[in-house]
């Protein structure tokens, strides 16, 4: 071993070396993580999960101040015929002061009705309110009984240890009383 | 140290081809020598490995009846119950046996945090014990969610969306984890795989776990260093027989629960099938994870609250360098017995908090329970380390025994001279 150290390798031969090894395990490295990553994606939600993305919604008989749950993706998703009284009760809160900011209008398409995912941003439960005699928390929305957060009547965090909104899911109107969870106006 | 000996030819031959035997010998034998004076707080060790092998034939007879589908997991659990020959029996012994194998592991992490066993020349085997921990917590909390009752799903759904509080892959990391869009048969079939996958990660780590402990051996009530043979006994016969009386009333006291109050560590509401729709009034984990509930809970913010969980055991890992006494023993450092005291009191009164809704009172006592907690680990540990007197130590694990005067010592001195 030691004649193949001619000297015309001396002060070349080491880094030459160098670059073998790094461009020997680079490739290996890259190479593994093309492998990995189909490994990893395997787990995300697969073709049929995906396909399961939209839910049709007849909004008719919900009556004026009634609250209705349909599911979506496996999640409940709240629609809230709401009222006067807590439309402007929505509309009049300082959006400064929220936890979240949110003015009502950018949550809803009319504002007669708000659809919001019901899935507490703290952990996931689902909050109350949707059933006459359950809490409603002190802002007259939703009160999620898991670690306490409050829910006002636009869905918005008000209290608690909840960091964002309800959000609101994708969907359009496709005729007055219709609507289409999952799919926007443009897609639809 | 003698080497093995044996006169079987069967055993000598297997034993020049491959030395299981004396390894054997070497690992849990009489050619291992332990500390002479371990007590029964020592024996917390090889129970926690009978309750690792209980759960797993348990767990595998039970994956045979049980199947792994949102539509039939509730019922197929019911049938093992019902109609399964001794199923009743198997379900009972796996579902306490998780109980008993953390009651069982949290004695003995507490025996090592009296005695200082995390302490140099230990720390990687306290921290291989911590992975142990981890990983048990990982393999419990999904074997909680197998049944699907109400309490498997939302339990399964809120300890999952923990990972959301992670800034900005968040969503990413739990849509990944549940496989949809909530928890939902694909997080029920992979917690599935994993459940049976993981217990078998455990006995890999618990063989490294070993491992590390046979570099040193034991620590020992004294925390001293062993002076030579005369400190040792082999572990074959003294300790195995000791382990072996360990084990009968630890047994004991399982079949008693398992037999006479299997439910009571669980909870009603897990015999509801599970409903995406409807979550419970009041969703409590398991006993074993109420303290770091408690933890999560008593921090207003979603992402410090995880990090402070997750925290409490990152902590564990660092302890070695924490404590900066030299003294391994508490029975030598005064007031580091009152601080472990106080912290025993503390962790229990996390786990009170965890049971109860975190409103008024509890949340408040939550919060310095909490704050108590890594107080210990981080301010009061290394000052001791600085301030305190410990008394003085003996100079052999002998001379306390000898100086007494009882009439054991020669009996515990006499079979020293096998090691």
């Amino acid at each position: 071993m030691a004649d193949t150290a001619t000297p015309a390798q001396v002060g070349s031969g080491e880094t030459r070396r160098d670059f073998l090894y790094l461009a020997a395990a680079g490739m290996g490295a890259i190479g593994t993580a093309c492998v990995a990553w189909p490994l990893i994606d395997s787990m995300n939600p697969s073709a049929e999960v995906l396909a399961l993305a939209s839910t049709e919604v007849d909004l008719g008989p919900i009556a004026e101040g009634q609250r209705v749950t349909v599911t979506w993706r496996g999640n409940p998703v709240f629609i809230d015929h709401r009222t006067q009284a807590q439309i402007q009760q929505a509309e009049a809160v300082d959006v400064a002061d929220l936890p979240d900011p949110q003015p009502d209008s950018a949550r809803v398409e009319k504002p007669e009705w708000l659809i919001v995912i019901g899935v507490c941003t703290h952990l996931g439960c689902v909050p109350l309110g949707q059933k006459t005699g359950q809490s409603r928390g002190e802002f007259g929305g939703w009160f999620c009984p898991c670690h306490g957060s409050h829910y006002d009547t636009s869905g918005r965090i008000r209290k608690g240890p909840a960091p964002l909104n309800l959000p609101v899911p994708p969907y359009s109107f496709t005729t007055d009383t219709q609507i289409i969870i999952g799919e926007t106006e443009a897609e639809a | 140290m003698s080497g093995f000996q044996t006169n079987s030819r069967v055993i000598k031959w297997i034993e020049h081809r491959m030395p299981v035997f004396s390894f054997l010998d070497h690992a849990v034998g009489s050619g291992y020598p332990a500390p002479k004076n371990l007590s029964y707080m020592w024996n917390f060790g090889s129970l926690a490995g009978m309750a690792l092998v209980i759960m797993i034939v348990t767990g595998i007879l039970l994956a045979m009846q049980y199947t792994a589908h949102v539509d039939y997991a509730f019922d197929s659990v019911e049938r093992i119950m019902r109609d399964v020959n001794f199923g009743w029996l198997l379900r009972y012994i796996h579902m306490n046996g998780a109980s008993f194998f953390f009651i069982v592991v949290y004695i003995h992490i507490f025996r090592g945090l009296y005695y200082g066993s995390y302490k140099a020349p230990r720390e990687l085997l306290w921290m291989l014990g911590v992975v142990i921990l981890l990983l048990m917590m990982m393999t419990a909390f999904m074997g909680y969610v197998l049944p699907w009752g109400q309490m498997s799903f939302w339990g399964a759904k809120v300890i999952t969306n923990l990972f959301s509080a992670v800034p900005v892959f968040g969503e990413s990391i739990v849509t990944w984890l549940w496989g949809g869009f909530t928890v939902d048969n694909p997080t029920l079939n992979r917690f599935y795989a994993l459940h049976y996958l993981m217990p078998f990660i455990i006995v890999a780590v618990v063989v490294l776990h070993i491992w590390a402990l046979h570099q040193f051996g034991s620590n020992n009530p004294l925390g001293i260093d062993l002076k030579g043979p005369q400190d040792k006994i082999p572990f074959h016969p003294y300790y195995t027989a000791k382990d072996a009386f360990g084990l009968g009333v630890f047994l004991i006291l399982f079949a008693a629960v398992v037999f006479y109050a299997p439910n009571y560590m669980g909870h009603p509401d897990n015999y509801i099938p599970a409903d995406p729709l409807a979550t419970p009034a009041h969703i409590v984990p398991e006993w074993y994870f109420l303290p770091f509930y408690a933890i999560l809970r008593s921090i207003p913010d979603k992402l410090i609250g995880v990090i402070a969980m997750f925290g409490s055991i990152a902590v564990l890992f660092v302890l070695p360098w924490l404590d900066s006494s030299p003294v391994k023993s508490g029975r030598f450092r005064p007031i580091f017995r009152i601080f472990f005291v106080l912290l025993a009191i503390d962790v229990v009164v996390l786990g009170f908090v965890g049971a109860n809704p975190p409103e008024g009172t509890w949340l408040i006592t939550g919060q310095i329970a909490t704050f108590w907690y890594f107080l210990h680990f981080l301010v009061i540990l290394p000052l001791l380390g600085v301030f305190e007197r410990p008394r003085p130590l003996p100079t052999s694990i002998s001379e306390p025994v000898l100086k007494g005067g009882g009439s054991m010592a020669g009996a515990t001195a006499k079979p020293m001279e096998k090691a």
